[in-house]
Parts: C-alpha cells; structure tokens; sequence
C-alpha cells in the first residue's frame, strides 16, 4: 500500500467536477434463500445453513424464491423504476472459492426494474439521482484468510470458508452516472445511501445493516476538468460499509484522483478498496487479464413475466416513502428544516414517530430521543434504534411527567433504569421510588425541617431578597432526594415566609 | 425360461403374485453380472449388499401389504450420472472418483418409491459427453452384439447392460441422442421424454437446457412402465412440467398406427448413411404403412443445421455447469503443496481430472460464450433453435410424428472414431433436432444391417407432451417386426 | 487462415481453469480449429428476424414459496471435502483482492 499524494479537498473541486456513480447490494430478509430452501440467520454456526444447492453438489437445481421477486419489484416500483415485462436470469461466469458454482445466478441485460429515480436532499437543495437498474442476483460464502500477518489476503497461507451466506437474494441497485453534486459529491452520496436504506426498511424487505453485510456500497467516481464536459475514468471503490465512510470514500478519491490528474498522470479504470483506518483507498490486485463473464441466460431457470396486474397491485400498496413522510411529519410537528434533518441524521424519525403514536407529544418525543438518548446512543456507540427502550416506554415517561408523577430529573433517572434493564418505566419508578413527593403534607414537613436548619436565608428571604429562596428549594429537593416538585416547594417556602414573587 | 430373459412387466407381475421374490430376482440378474460383466463392462459400481437389501426392503414392503406399482422389485441399471444416496455417483469422471452424495436425486428417488431394485452404476461417456462410451474415465464399456463395437453413448453402459441380459431396464439421460443412439446400435428400445416431463434434480448436469432422463427396456411396454415410473412434475426442477404424465403405458398397450399420419424426414437419409441401416428404415416405413398409417415426406431443411447449434449450445452450457469441479468442497484436489495458489490448485485438478471431450467441450463452450464471439455462436445457435422448434412445429401441422433412421450408422469399432471428434459427433446427426425443440422421441429396433448385422433404430418423433404417440407407433413397429421375426431382435444377438 | 489460434486456445485453457501442457495446447489448438471451422455453419440459418431460444420450452414464472427446508448437517455438507478446518472448507490461498 503507498500513500499517494492527495490535494486538498477545496483546491481538488476548483478545478475538478466530480461525477459519481453508485453500486448497492441489498440482501433480502427473506426467510430463505433465493434458489433453494436453506434458512438465512446472521450469525448462524459455519456450514449450517447450506444444502446440495447452494454448495453447488453436482445434480443440484435452483428455484428461484417467490418473496425475493416479489421484494425486488417492489424495491423497483418504490425507486420509480419501470417493471421488466419479461426477462430472465443469466449467469455470471467466474472461478472463486466463495462462490460455489464458479457462476453467479445474476441478471444481464434483462433487469426486473430499469429506468427510475430518486431524490435526496442536500443542504437544502433535492437532487435527483437517476436509477439505472434493480436486478435480483445472489449472495456469495465467506473466505477467513488463515495465517500471514493479518489475516488479510495476501501472504496468507490457506483460507476456510463458510456457505451460508451462498446463496442469500441479493439485490443490487445501480445508479446512473450522477453529474452536478459537485463539491458537495461526499454527502448525496451518503444522502442517497442513507436514502436507499429507508426506503428498504419502510418496505420491510430488508434489516439493511451496514455493520452485518446487509447494505454494501460501491463507489464510483470520476473527475473531468472544470469547463469540460467529457468525463474521465471512473474507478470503482469497494468495501464502503458506513454511512459516514460512504462520504469519506467520495472525498478521498477526488482528492486522489485530482492529484493524479494535476500531476499529469491518467487515472486507471480500476477496483478500489476502501480503508475505515486510513480513511483513504489503494488499488484492488491488477488483474492479470480483463474479466470475460461470459454471460447467458440461465438455463435451469425459466423466465420471469411479472403479471402487470400483480405489479400495478404492488405498486399501490406500497407504503409512504420516507421522503414523502418526512415532509408530512415535519408540517406535523412543526419543525424546521435544520431540526427535521438533525432528527433525519441521528436515524431519530421513526423512533419518534412511534413514541407520538403511542401517545406522546411530537415536542416531548423528540426532546427525549434527541437529547438524552442520542447522547447514551453517542457514549455506548448504539444506534438510537437499538438501545433497549421502546417508543412505548419513553411515551409512558412522558405521560408520568405531563402528570406532574415525575419531573426532568426522575425521568432521566426511569429512562436510566429501563436502559439498565431494570424493567418498564413503572417498574424502575416503583422499584427505585422514585415519585415525586407530592404529599403536601410530607413536603410541608420537610419545609419546616429545612427552613429551620437554615434560619438565616430564611431570614434574608423573609427580609425580601427572594433570589435566597434558590437555596432553600435546594435544600428541599436535597433532602426529598429529588423527589420533591421544585416549583411546588418553592411555592410554599415563600407561602411560609409570607413572602410573594 | 430364466428370470432374467423376462420382460420387465412379468417381473412385476410374479413378484406381486408372490410367485418369486424381489431377492431372487435381484440375485438372479447379480449372478448375471457376475458372468458377462468381464466382457460387457458395463458398470461401474456394483455392491451386491446394497442391492440386495434394497430387494429385501421391497419383498419387505410387499409382505405389508403396501400397493407398489407394476415394476415394484424389478431390477435396473442406474445410470451414474444420477446421485444416489447409497453408491458412489462419478459421471464416469476421476474428478468425482468415490463421491458419495449425501442426496438422491428425483429419478433415484422414485425409482425407489416404486420399488425398483438398482443393481448398480452404469459406465457412460465422461459427464455424458460422447456417442461410445469410449471417453469414461474408467473402462470403455463393450457392445453385447459385438465386443469390439461400442454400446453407443453416452448411456452405453445402459444400453449394454439392458442388451447383455444383465437387467431388464436401465435409465439414462438424452442430451443430443444419448438414450436413442445406444439403444439403436445395442437393438433395444430407448426413449427421450419431451424436455420437463422427467426430472433433472440430482442429474449431474451436461447440458441443461437439453439434458433429459429417460428409459432403456428391451420392448416399449417395458420403457413405457419404467417411463411412467419417475416421470413428472418436480417442483425441484424449475423447467420441470407441471402437467400429468403423457398416458404411455397405455399407448404402449394400443399398438395402433391406422390412420396416423407418419412423417419421413427427407433431410436425415442419403449421403453418409449406411447403406444397411437406410435398407431397414425404409422397410421399417412401409410396414407402417402397411399397418394402415399414411405416410408423408416432410422437409425440414434447418435440421442439417442442427448439429452445429448443438456443438455450440451444449458446449457453452457444460462449460459454465462443469466450473464447480473445482477442487474446493467435493472430489479429487490435485496439486496442493501448501504453496499453490487455489487458482493454481483448481487449474491443475482439473486438468487431471477431465478427459480430453470434456476439455474439448469446455474450451469450445468458453470460446462460443466469450465476448466478440457471443454473437456469431452462442447468440446464431440460439436462432438456429428457435428455426429448428418452428420447422417442427409446421412438420407437426401435417403429420402425428416424425421418422428417421435413430443413427447414421451401425455400431463402430472401438477406437475408430476415439480421437476425431467430428466423425464421433455424426452418430447424433438425426437425434439431435429433437433436443433442441424439447419434443419426445424414441428409438425402437428395426432389424439388422445386411453389411455387418448389427441393430439398426427407428427414430420415432413426437411434440411436445405427445411423448404417447411415440409408444403407440413404436410399440406397432415391434409388434408387426417380431412377428416377422418370430421372437425380439435380442434373440438373435450371438450368446455372450 | 485458422479459426483459432494456439494463444487463443492458451487463453481458454486459462478462463476455463485447466493447466494444459504444451503438446496439449497444440492438439487442442488443430482440434478446436476444426470443430469452430465446422460450426460457423450455424451463420447460414438467415435468421437476423427470428428471437434466439434460451429454453427448450416457452416456460415463465417458476418459483417456489418463501419457505425453509432441512438443510444438510455439516457431517453431509463437509463429508466429501478434500480439507476441512473448523466445520470450514479448507482451500488453498487465495490470490484475490486485497480485502
Ligand atoms: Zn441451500
């Protein structure tokens, strides 16, 4: 690997345009896999979910999975995509190890879907991205490299590999070349990728996790000189499995690549991979020769004719897509932009959405999950969406507080006991004890007890300097343990001391 | 009469009477094996314990009373290209030398369910890929009339160990003749189901878009029985047909031709055929009109170009089916030294482990698929089936079926044609148009060549799901010939 | 002129992942000369208007239900493997993209 030199970002865009070009698989959260019966589990033990098919023992036939076509489609129809009247798999040809039959059931000039779009929003502006095909292929195993230094491939001295994941539908969706981001290329790229990742979960067709392999990312870039229209090579980087590394890996590329061209170097139509560590990418091995995959169609499959009745039923039962949901919720929630986006990029939406459907106010919702919950998600590295508390429970919460139960402070205390797991909102209330003190009678005593242990700014309150009554409420709340409603008291200190505001 | 010259239909019917059991008879055709199988060579993998605790468990069905259809205890010869659970399956290749799969497939399994006993693995052309048998990784199996001829292929273990006596049925699989081709030059009856009606799960795949499982009998009530037996829909098999099987066994049973109309294909006669085998086709076309069919010459040109389309499809399929013998999950790894790359250690078993046809085949199929070729082979070969189904189809507006001679020739000598792979690939001149459009066809024993008396076939071809109207003009032809004859061809074969 | 050259054929032999030998590569060089000399008749059909057939039949829309079957044990799916490590199949190194 050398470090190449790079030009800074800004200098790069003075003199370059970017244009770039997106490649996502999405594997399908179908129960089984997509030409034989096989379970598809994360994480299940090696070798375990595989059968003669997807180890590709001879003899053996695909059938292709009904749900993944139906899913495909549907990914199609929500990405504005005509539907392929008819068309077939074909067969990708290439020897390697984690791909059992040395082809992979792929399509070729025949996709289910073509011809659609998308738009994004980028610093306030939507950009469409232009869709070029959603074609339906499947998954390959998984290599371990076994000795050498790393791990890694290279100078390794033999690999094990595991088939279940062989054979998972997968879905790849493939942009046209997208021109006009400019300089801000990095983020539609991570607007599109975090786009493409809502709709698959508003269509429920995938858990589109990232981190587990369910939503991979190639990048394309290319640059052309300001002021010309002919675009330049393209290189393809490999390996983009965040979000945030979606963006870098767009920066880092033009930054390269414009060194390279300044330099008068020509760019290499190449494979890239990309580094979480470094942040930057390096050249995928030369090939020896340029790959011939040897395309035809699949003979043990038989085409596909998507009824256009079945696909026109799709298409209206399809859900509200996320943008269109946003927009709605927005204006529901009386939010601005910059707040709806802040709500969009901490993936917070859905969440609060849900708390609101379970009764609470958007403004209380969206302060919880905002404030105190994005910073335990920020602190534990958790997404938002899998801290173990529910939209429920935090609903529940805010009710406690809307009925005086609880105030701030308890609550932050409830939700830290159900991230704890210490039970529901009410558990950890009752197990805690932590309600507010709201018997007059036992505030009244504590009152008195704390006013008699600090006479003197009892005194100065009496005398009329009202801002000491700050202490004394916190005298208070010291000694309920927080549990006493701090306006509440406050109004009976003054009440006792014959004082008004 | 010994049981192992009885059809396979009077097997049945004395094992169901309890007159014999499925043991004897399995032993019986084992003890056959025994005898003829050093100069047949037939098989490839026999286990006599397997086999005869399979007919322990069918004498065991039929003692509880289980209803098993007419073949139940009948013996077979299985083709070893058809996983099977309990034997070793190899397509006569090295690369799976001792592969034991762990499952069987849809032939296999109802060949079971109806109660047939499998006696063993048939020898074939490697990977099914040849007319002789001559190109198996193991042995060159021996033609029955004449052991210095072929059995055909590349089912040639099957037809031989149906012609030699040593079992009453065998299975095999029809890609471009396969099945017709060597029941005509062993003077048996082999018949290629329209594409779909028989199942391809667990047939070692050559060529998928042609590969299609079949029966061998030495009569067609046999073939039909066999036919009826593991025929039919398979949800495992995506381009499997999920209609009812063609009524067969009841065509069979209706050797009835007055009236049809009889197709004679004016392309496949003439220049290259062997004059003994033309002398019994055109016999064997006036007995059926004898018979009371009307017989008409049909022309379809685009047939001559039928073999090429094939040795272009069929390639380019086998090319990209054969890239998972690849060293890494199953069969023979060759070369790994604990330095070599698996690219290295891929390239180097298979080229120890296939034959020289089977890396004929792959190089010609990569080439035909390859970019800048595509087009002008794969792409035209693909065109040329489309032709070649439409000239059918119009045949198939005049006439019920269609005739030819099975094959150019009689049976060949071992060796003659072993390494020139264009006089090899003539054998299938006449069956292969039947493959490329999917329809059924049969070949069915028309006598003997006058030159060197050996079989000669009669090619009988029928549309798509009409597989019935094969039987019913075959099961004519055999019964008007051995009539003739006064007994099957068979018995004139020379004692073994 | 030949239809196909001894480079050609080399390169094949490397697509299809077979290590021939010298002498091999001669013998399938004249071999596959003849049988792709012999097979360009298949441009005679004139057939620009005629759709190709990738199927022998005019099937559509074969598929199974969305629904998980047994799959093997790992004693059945390991079994017949050259090497295996840790329910694993052991290959040799792989000369792949840096990871
Ligand atoms: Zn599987």
């Amino acid at each position: 690997m050398t470090a190449g030199t790079i030009m800074p970002y800004d200098e790069a865009l003075e003199r370059f345009e970017p244009v770039l070009g997106l490649e996502t698989h999405v594997e399908l959260g179908t129960r089984s896999k997509m030409f034989c019966g096989c379970k598809t589990t994360f994480g299940a033990p090696p070798n375990t979910q595989v059968c003669p098919t997807c180890l590709a023992f001879p003899g053996a036939l695909p059938v292709a999975n009904a749900q993944a076509i139906e899913s495909t489609i549907r990914i199609g129809l929500a990405l504005n995509c005509s539907i392929a009247e008819w068309c077939r798999f074909a067969r990708k040809n290439y020897f390697y190890p984690d791909m059992p039959k040395n082809y992979q059931i792929s399509q070729y000039d025949e996709p289910l879907c073509f011809d659609g779009y998308v738009d994004v929003e980028v610093d306030g502006k939507t950009v469409r991205i232009e869709i070029e095909r959603v074609h339906l292929e499947e998954d390959t195993g998984k290599s371990t490299h076994v000795g050498g230094a790393t791990g890694r491939i290279h100078g390794a001295d033999y690999s094990i590999v595991d088939y279940n994941r062989a054979g998972i539908p997968l879905v790849e969706i493939v942009t046209k070349p997208i021109p006009g981001a400019d300089r801000l290329a990095p983020e539609v790229a991570r607007a599109y990728v975090t786009e493409l990742r809502e709709i698959m979960r508003s269509l429920g067709v995938s858990d589109v996790r990232m981190e587990e392999g369910s939503l991979r990312c190639d990048v394309n870039v290319s640059l052309m000189p300001r002021g010309s229209s002919e675009w330049g090579t393209r290189t393809e980087t490999k390996n983009v499995n965040s979000l945030r590394s979606v963006e870098r890996a767009v920066r880092s590329e033009i930054e390269r690549q414009a060194a390279v061209l300044a330099g008068g170097g020509t760019i290499t139509q190449e494979t890239r991979h990309f580094h979480e560590d470094t942040g930057t990418t390096t050249s995928g091995r030369s090939k020896e020769e340029a790959q011939d995959y040897r395309y035809f169609p699949e003979p043990d499959l038989v085409p596909i004719a998507p009824d256009p009745a079945w696909v026109a039923e799709l298409k209206a039962a399809l859900p509200e897509l996320p943008s269109v949901k946003r927009k709605r919720l927005q204006a529901e929630w009386g939010l601005s932009d910059l707040d709806m986006q802040a709500m969009h990029n901490a993936d917070a939406i859905d969440l609060v959405e849900a708390t609101v459907a379970a009764g609470a106010p958007a403004a209380d919702a969206r302060k919880w999950w905002m404030g105190e919950l994005a910073r335990k998600s920020n602190e534990s590295g958790t997404p938002l969406a899998d801290l173990p508390i529910t939209p429920e429970q935090i609903a529940r919460v805010t009710e406690l507080v809307a009925s005086g139960a609880l105030n701030d402070k308890l609550a932050r205390e409830v939700l830290e006991g159900v991230l704890a797991g210490e039970g529901t909102p009410d558990e950890v209330v009752e197990r805690r004890g932590l309600k507010i003190v709201n018997d007059e009678g036992e505030l009244s005593a504590i009152i008195d007890q704390v006013l008699a242990d600090n006479a003197d700014a009892a005194e100065k309150v009496r005398s009329g300097k009202i801002a000491a009554a700050g202490a004394l409420v916190g005298g208070v709340m010291r000694a309920s343990k927080g549990k006493a409603d701090a306006a509440r008291a406050r109004q009976l200190i003054l009440e006792k001391l014959g004082v008004s505001e | 009469m010994s049981l192992i010259r009885k059809t396979a239909a009077e097997l049945g019917s004395m094992i169901a009477a309890g007159e014999v059991s499925a043991v004897e008879v399995a032993e019986a055709h084992l003890d056959r094996m025994a005898e003829v199988e050093p100069k047949v060579q037939a098989f490839l993998h026999v286990d006599r314990e397997v086999t005869l605790e399979q007919a322990r468990a069918v004498d065991a069905r039929l003692r509880a009373g289980e209803k098993l259809g007419p073949l139940a205890g009948v013996p077979i010869a299985h083709k070893d290209i058809f996983t099977t659970r309990d034997m070793p399956t190899t397509a006569a290749s090295k690369i799976l030398e001792g592969w034991r799969p762990p499952y069987d497939a849809t032939v296999t399994a109802r060949l079971r369910e109806a109660g047939l006993v499998i006696l063993g693995k048939t020898n074939l052309d490697e990977f099914a890929m040849g007319s002789s048998t001559e190109n198996s990784a193991y042995h060159p199996t021996h033609n029955p009339w004449d052991l210095t001829k072929v059995p055909g292929g590349s089912s040639g273990g099957s037809s031989a160990a149906v012609a030699a006596y040593e079992a009453p049925l065998s299975t095999g699989t029809d890609t471009g003749g396969s099945i017709r081709q060597p029941a005509a030059v062993t003077g048996i009856v082999g018949m290629k189901p329209t594409y779909g009606g028989s199942s391809r799960y667990g047939l070692i795949a050559f060529a998928s878009s042609l590969d299609t499982p079949g029966p061998f009998a030495r009569n067609v009530l046999d073939a039909a029985l066999l036919h009826e037996a593991f025929s039919g829909y398979d949800p495992m098999d995506s381009t499997s047909i999920d209609a009812p099987v063609p009524s067969v066994v009841e065509a069979a049973k209706n050797p009835d031709v007055a009236g049809m109309r009889i197709g004679v294909v004016k392309e496949f006669a003439g220049e290259g055929y062997q004059a003994g085998v033309l002398a019994r086709y055109h016999e064997a076309v006036q007995l059926l009109e004898s018979l009371g069919a009307k017989v008409v010459e049909v022309s379809c040109p685009s047939f001559t170009t039928a073999l090429p389309a094939y040795y272009l499809i069929a390639p380019s399929e086998c090319s990209s089916n054969l890239a998972r013998f690849d060293a890494m999950r199953y069969g023979l790894r060759v070369g790994d030294d604990g330095t070599r790359s698996a690219e290295e250690v891929m390239a180097l078993t298979r080229a120890a482990g296939f034959g020289p046809e089977v890396k004929r085949r792959i190089m010609l199929g990569t080439y035909a698929l390859s970019s800048g070729y595509y087009d002008a082979y794969y792409g035209q070969a693909q065109k040329v089936r489309t032709v070649i189904a439409r000239e059918f189809e119009a045949a198939y507006q005049q006439v019920d079926v269609l005739v030819s001679p099975t094959t150019p020739t009689t049976a060949f000598p071992i060796g003659e044609r072993a390494d020139d792979p264009m006089a090899m690939y003539l054998a299938d001149l006449c069956t292969i148009p039947s493959n490329l459009a999917g329809n059924a066809a049969m070949s069915v024993p028309c006598g003997l060549a006058d030159e060197d008396g050996l079989p000669v076939g009669l090619q009988i071809m029928a549309p798509v799901l009409a597989d019935d109207r094969c039987y019913r003009v075959g099961a004519a032809v055999e019964q008007a010939l051995e009539s003739r004859w006064g007994g099957s061809l068979l018995s004139k074969a020379p004692q073994l | 002129m030949s239809a196909i050259t001894r480079d050609e054929v080399a390169h094949l032999a490397r697509l299809s992942r077979l290590a021939l030998t010298d002498d091999e590569l001669d013998h399938y060089a004249t071999q596959l000369d003849a049988i792709i000399e012999s097979v360009a008749k298949v441009a005679e059909v004139a057939a620009e208007d005629v759709p190709p057939s990738s199927h022998a039949l005019p099937l559509t829309n074969v598929f199974r239900a969305d629904e998980v079957r047994q799959s093997l044990t790992p004693d059945q799916a390991l079994g017949g493997a050259p090497a295996v490590e840790d329910d694993r199949f052991r290959v040799p190194r792989i000369l792949g993209e840096e990871a």
